[in-house]
């Protein structure tokens, strides 16, 4: 671990990501190098459209870029097959999305049981690491609860719940608090920055809310797809 | 485990588009099993009956099949009792074979001749408890299959008994003697049109023919004490000349097919003989082998041929099918109207199941990215559709084997009944479930894996997803 420290959590290098739409080629990433460090509560902004989602999903090991190189915990991400970029994702990175994504047919519960049943967590470990999850979320109650039983702001504990059960290197979160009023926002964002602490993760976070942006320990500023500026502590 | 509990619930969720799919693949099942049974139900009791009455093997001098019709005399079979003892000693044969019995087929003519009535006929010649035995062979257990057989008037210690089909015994005029139903008296003209047509040909051949009879039966002293109908049988002996033999009728049989109720008379063997052989020796000319099983019919006609061999005995040997021909068009028409059946209602339940799998897959695409991003393989998602796909197949199929088990107990029980093609009395229809265990299970399965395959393709295109694309979508 110790010798980890140093390295960052995330680094690319010239990374070009295009879309063809309908023969138009939109470049939604245009040559971004960037180091995230680890532990640290990062934050991505940028007006809409700038390529927050794309440079996430490149983060994330869910998209590939056209060009440069994507390193994610030390390793070489580019290089990997499908089921290994698979697994890995699975052992290290936890994901939030802005519109909750839960799995519907299945309980706040078992939700976040699920990575773990992904990871092969014994039985007995993976109920203990569950409803400590729920609890530190606030929904020990609801535990039985489907989505559809749950407010937005329930919905998004349990899926923060589902991302950090796992205990992963990165959280990615994209624009976590879009679909949730200001004020369930904020608590969400307190949530994961109390969360963000106390599991040591890094998270990385996407927003183009003003209001939000305080929390950050690092900024990432883009526009048209490019890094413009990085600053450590929060946009003033 | 997961993958079985999420598959579950989607079914739930999405209750009414499940219980169509279901219901698809139960209604496809129940159509092939119903008719199944049915075909069943015919081709069992085509062959109960055929093996009933002729046994499953029939033993001929070689040629006999071919040629021996026209010189029973040479393609008989002489030896016939230490054949039949060879067959029942045998320590393979012997345990199969439930009735060894020698028969004689003949033709002629058959002649009423107090009303001046005659008719060509198919005889046969049996040993009367041989054949009441062979009777009751039903192995499939057909319920009433033999409810309407009335117990055979032909008795082993009485040669001059015999039976003969209604249609013959209304042509011979015996309607009354015999008690025949549904049998009107021949409309009076009839007699009187015919007879100036051939004005002396006619009584000069009853003449003829009752004058063989007398000269013939002098030997043997006649029992006129009998209370039946008499009727004089014509045939060539083995050495061509005519021959006459008289028959105390003591019973009209219903034969099922037409031509055959027209033309059967049934008599004693030593009877057939006397009339086929004369004074000559006599053979028979065919041994029928009836078995427990028809299961049995290969091995034992393998060991019978092994043991013709090894005794340098000149026998060929028919089975049933061979001997009834439509035995096997019957199982090639059904067969291919079954194939039919089946074909129209898997490609049903293959596109019922694609249709409604594509619409899941379309529906969680945001679930699929989903999963993936949070570690799910390709196969995983591959997995979770099929596995879906699957229990669709599977309760649907269960439901249809249990909704055609239903169908089938009630018609059973309901005391339908049919008049086969080509047959005279009307029988009870039963479905024959329990006559089709392997087809159960086949159809069973078969649906099962017609669902997991309609799957298959959905399922696919869900594992084969761009994870950004899928999330992307809302
Ligand atoms: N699959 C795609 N096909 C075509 N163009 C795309 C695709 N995904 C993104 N883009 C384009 O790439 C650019 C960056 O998109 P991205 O979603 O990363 O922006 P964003 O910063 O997340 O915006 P928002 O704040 O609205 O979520 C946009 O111009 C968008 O239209
Ligand atoms: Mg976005």
């Amino acid at each position: 671990m110790s010798e980890d420290a140093g390295r960052p959590a995330v680094r690319l290098r010239d990374v070009v990501k295009t879309y063809e739409d309908d023969g138009l080629k939109v470049t939604a990433i245009d040559g971004i190098s960037l180091e995230i460090q680890r532990r640290r509560f990062s934050m991505i902004v940028g007006p809409s459209g700038s390529g927050k989602t794309t440079l996430l999903n490149l983060i994330g090991c869910i998209d590939t870029p056209v060009s440069g190189s994507v390193e994610v915990n030390g390793e070489a991400v580019g290089a990997l097959r499908d089921d290994r970029l698979t697994d890995f994702r699975a052992r290290n990175i936890g994901f939030v999305f802005q519109n909750f994504s839960l799995m519907p047919v299945l309980s706040a519960y078992e939700n976040i049981e699920y990575p773990l049943l992904l990871l092969g967590v014994p039985a007995r470990e993976r109920r203990q690491r569950t409803l400590a999850m729920l609890d530190s979320v606030g929904l020990a109650a609801q535990a039985r609860h489907r989505p559809n039983q749950l407010s937005g702001g329930q919905k998004q504990r349990v899926a923060i719940a589902r991302a950090l059960v796992k205990r992963p290197e990165i959280v990615l979160a994209d624009e976590p608090t879009a679909n949730l009023d200001s004020r369930t926002g904020a608590s969400i964002i307190e949530l994961m920055r109390a969360e963000q602490r106390e599991q040591a993760t890094t998270f990385i976070f996407s927003t183009h809310d003003p209001q939000l942006m305080s929390f950050a320990e690092d900024t990432f500023v883009i526009r048209d797809g490019k890094l413009i500026e990085h600053r450590a502590g929060a946009m003033p | 485990m997961i993958t079985f509990k999420i598959a579950c619930r989607n079914i739930l969720r999405n209750r009414r588009r499940s219980l169509m799919t279901m219901s698809a693949i139960a209604v496809g099942a129940t159509a092939m099993l119903l008719f199944g049974a049915f075909m069943a139900f015919l081709v069992l009791g085509f062959q109960t009956t055929t093996v009933a009455t002729g046994g499953h093997l029939s033993v001929f001098r070689t040629g006999y099949f071919d040629y021996g019709a026209g010189n029973p005399a040479a393609y008989g079979i002489a030896n016939y009792d230490s054949v039949k003892k060879l067959i029942t000693d045998d320590p393979v044969l012997g345990p199969l074979v439930r009735v060894a019995t020698p028969r004689v087929t003949l033709f002629g003519i058959a002649g009423n001749f107090a009303v001046d009535a005659s008719k060509t006929f198919m005889g046969v010649g049996v040993v009367p408890s041989d054949r009441e035995q062979m009777a009751d062979w039903n192995d499939y257990h057909l319920t009433g299959h033999h409810s309407d057989r009335l117990p055979s008037a032909l008795r082993d210690d009485d040669e001059t008994l015999g039976v003969i089909g209604l249609g013959l015994g209304r042509i011979l005029g015996l309607c009354q003697a015999l008690a025949i139903p549904d049998c009107p008296p021949p409309p009076e003209s009839a007699a009187t049109d015919t007879a100036p047509a051939t004005p002396d040909a006619a009584p000069d051949v009853a003449v003829d023919i009752s004058e063989l009879a007398r000269r013939d039966r002098e030997p043997v002293p006649a029992r006129s004490t009998s209370p039946w109908p008499r009727i004089d049988l014509l045939a060539a002996t083995a050495g061509g000349a005519p021959n006459v033999v008289s028959l105390s009728v003591a019973q009209a049989e219903s034969q099922r097919i037409k031509e055959l109720d027209d033309n059967y008379v049934g008599m004693h063997l030593a009877l057939a003989q006397q009339l086929l052989y004369g004074r000559g020796e006599h053979k028979v000319t065919v041994l029928v082998l009836q078995l427990y099983h028809t299961d049995d019919m290969t091995g034992a006609r393998n060991r019978l041929l092994a043991l013709f061999k090894e005794h340098h005995l000149d026998l060929e040997i028919r089975d049933f099918t061979e001997l009834t021909p439509q035995y096997h068009q019957v199982l090639g028409l059904f067969g291919s109207i079954f194939v039919f059946i089946a074909v129209i209602m898997s490609v049903i339940v293959l596109f019922t199941v694609v249709n409604t799998m594509s619409m899941s897959v379309m529906e969680r695409t945001n679930e699929i990215g989903t999963l993936r991003a949070m570690g799910v393989r390709r196969r995983g998602i591959r997995r979770q559709f099929l596995m879906e796909g699957l229990l669709l197949g599977l309760v649907g199929a269960s439901a249809g084997v249990l909704l055609s088990l239903i169908i089938a107990a009630i018609i059973n029980q309901s005391g339908v009944t049919w008049m086969p093609p080509g047959q005279v009395t009307p029988t009870p229809l039963l479905l024959l479930m329990s006559g089709v265990p392997k087809l159960i299970v086949g159809t069973w399965l078969g649906l099962i894996v017609i669902a997991a395959l309609g799957a298959l393709v959905p399922a696919n295109r869900a594992a084969r997803m761009p994870v950004v694309d899928a999330l992307r979508h809302v």
